[in-house]
């Protein structure tokens, strides 16, 4: 067991996949020498070689596409989008080809790649750095949607991801990219895409939330803790899709209470399929409203400091929403 | 180059009467509704192409892929015209079930990826799978059929171009028939010489080829074929060619202008008629064994229309369901 970052547990899932699977390969702006935008794919190059890690032109919709063929061809390509904000041109790509390959074949051949794109904002990115796009890909049938939230869970889902016989959009929060630390077990190691995780037990208020949202909700439930005796439970959803219906109904039946938390615009996002699930298959758990806690219905992160903080969402206003919830 | 002997070039002639006379039966289907639907785009008129191109492949190594006038390509490359009939009609029977239809062929034991619909959607999935043949030092190449409105949009640059840079074994084969959907190419592109495009990609370019003779068509792809399978990386050709059945089925945009271009093509460059007429200048006698040849490809299409009609029509949930994921 040794700790390490976010992105330290990424990279060393990538190095341990190549270095099981000679199919795997990886493809994206500046993956090679330079090691990646962020520094994901650092060192991969010199020890594997340009064959497989393939620099490829700035052209996302291809990064993608490229993907796909070779997946379909018979390789595991982890494609690099260096920033979510970066994957719309290749939204036809995963929608149209990605996601209905496998259906339209009636099962003749299937999609087995990674699309690895980094999301999220209070880095001071701008509009087009700090995007969260998860829910665009929650919506497709065929696709897998994963957001880890720890360095344990992000080398065992990736490991997963290349394993998948589906194509995995594999959305990492930037943000935390070294703000997240955590013990990483040595080796190889899986964590199964589909089920959520229960990061914090609790009793009072479930709190669901994904990748950075989850790490701030479980210091968000430290805090109530330890200020107002709150006992809430964070349920970590992992994988958006397909949707672990069952951790979300079993942590409401213990609390009745429920707040998602995400970073996207409010508005028809995730956390409306999980509101939807509770009122539908919770009902008779219910002892508050279901409620939201997201980004607010503006077209992008704004780069202003204070500008940023307002869009952001972060361990106090989770706090404070728990409390509110709890007192309801 | 070997000059195909005679009983090559007899098997092209039933290869394109067989297209012709199946697409011409999809179009009296779907005046009858029998084939139901809005959308069915006949390779009429292009056959040479489409044969030529098989005629160059090594079926099972070598791969192809196309848009939606997709019919003709399945064929030649020995789909079963059963299942390809079967599929027209949605039945269970066809190639994928009746989940494609017309504009979504496939078959995977001959490496014919597919029909797309996405106009250009499919060219960097060939660049992919041109990847995936690369890595595995196969020695296989990547016919590719682009229609001519594809070459003005995204896909078709950085398709072209990643097969460029990466020196892949991509065959690019342009079907300019004077239109994407009504407007014709001059109105379309700014230099409507298309294969000229291939300057801004470093890839091998051939002169226009006229698509109309199976010989000119056979002898281009056959050149383009050995230049990328020696590994010297893609070749664009631009083959000239008509459509005698609009852009689609419901193309009622005949004006008599068209009208007589259309009937211009069909007096003076029929692909079938050329080569009929090639064939009897060069063997005398040889009509009665033409005669018999389209007697049998009439034969094969009745039985397809009637293997067609008495497959059962998919029509349970486990079937709507079927091969969303695959199940690891």
């Amino acid at each position: 067991m040794a700790e390490m970052t976010l992105i330290q547990a990424i990279t060393q899932a990538m190095d341990e996949e190549l270095a099981r699977d000679k199919r795997v390969f990886i493809t994206g702006e500046d993956v090679g020498p330079r090691g990646g935008v962020f520094r994901a794919t650092m060192g991969l190059f010199d020890k594997y070689g340009a064959d497989r890690i393939v620099d490829s032109p700035l052209a996302e919709l291809s990064i993608v596409a490229i993907g796909i063929g070779a997946a379909v061809a018979g390789l595991r390509p982890i494609c690099e989008i260096q920033f979510a904000d970066f994957i719309h041109p290749a939204f036809n790509q995963i929608v149209s080809e990605a996601s209905k390959m496998y259906y339209r074949s009636n099962g003749q051949w299937n999609v087995p790649m990674v699309i690895r794109a980094p999301y999220g904002g209070g880095i001071s990115g701008g509009l087009y750095h700090s995007q969260s796009v998860e829910a665009f890909f929650t919506h497709l049938p065929g696709l897998k949607v994963v957001i880890p939230s720890t360095p344990h869970d992000a080398k065992g889902l990736l490991k997963s991801a290349v394993r998948d016989p589906n194509p995995v959009m594999f959305f990492e929060p930037k943000k935390g990219y070294r703000a997240i630390k955590g013990d990483v077990p040595e080796g190889d190691y899986t964590v199964p895409i589909g089920p959520a995780r229960i990061a914090r037990v609790g009793t009072d208020v479930s709190v669901y939330a994904y990748g950075m949202m989850a790490h701030y909700a479980t210091i968000a439930a430290e805090m109530v803790a330890q200020s107002d005796g709150i006992a809430a439970e964070v349920v970590d959803l992992r994988t958006l899709l397909p949707v672990d219906k069952e951790a979300i109904l079993n942590s409401f039946k213990k609390t009745g209470k429920a707040l998602i938390v995400y970073e996207d615009n409010l508005t028809m996002g995730y956390g409306a399929e999980v509101a939807a699930i509770l009122a539908n298959e919770g009902f008779e758990y219910m002892d508050a409203p279901v409620r939201r806690l997201a980004g607010p219905d503006v077209p992008g992160v704004p780069f202003s400091h204070d500008m940023q903080e307002f869009f952001m969402v972060n361990p106090h206003k989770i706090a404070d929403a728990i409390r509110d919830l709890a007192a309801y | 180059m070997a000059t195909p002997n005679k009983e090559t070039v007899l098997e092209w002639y039933r290869q394109m009467v067989l297209i012709r006379e199946f697409e011409e039966a999809c179009q009296q289907l779907y005046n009858e509704k029998r084939i139901t639907g809005v959308y069915l785009h006949l390779y009429s008129g292009h056959e040479a192409i489409g044969v030529a191109a098989v005629a160059c492949m090594e079926v099972g190594r070598d791969h192809i892929i196309t848009a939606y006038r997709d019919h003709g390509l399945a064929l030649a490359i020995g789909v079963d015209p059963n299942k390809v009939m079967a599929e027209m009609m949605g039945r269970r029977d066809g190639t994928s079930g009746g989940k494609g239809g017309s504009m979504h062929l496939a078959s995977r034991e001959h490496n014919f990826w597919g029909g797309y619909a996405i106009v250009g959607g499919h060219l960097p999935l060939a660049t992919g799978i041109a990847l995936a043949e690369q890595y595995n030092g196969t020695g296989g190449v990547v016919i590719s059929m682009i229609g001519d409105g594809a070459t003005n949009n995204g896909y078709f640059h950085e398709a072209l171009n990643m097969s460029g840079v990466w020196d892949l074994p991509n065959i690019w084969i342009i079907e300019n028939n004077g239109y994407g959907m009504g407007t014709a190419v001059e109105r379309a592109a700014g230099n409507p010489i298309l294969h000229q495009r291939a300057l801004g990609y470093g890839i091998k370019d051939l002169e226009r080829v006229d698509g109309q003779d199976v010989f000119a068509m056979y002898e281009a792809v056959q050149a383009a074929v050995e230049h990328a399978r020696a590994g010297y990386g893609s070749v664009l050709i631009e083959a000239i060619t008509y459509r005698y059945r609009g852009h689609g089925v419901s193309d009622k945009q005949y004006d008599s202008k068209l009208r007589e271009e259309l009937e211009k093509w069909k007096r003076e460059k029929d692909p079938i008629t050329i080569l009929r007429n090639r064939l009897e200048k060069k063997y005398k006698d040889i009509a009665k064994t033409l005669d018999a040849i389209d007697a049998e490809q009439k034969a094969v299409v009745e039985r397809s229309i009637a293997f067609a009609e008495a497959s059962p029509l998919p029509n349970t949930y486990e079937e709507l369901f079927a091969h969303v994921y695959v199940e690891s």
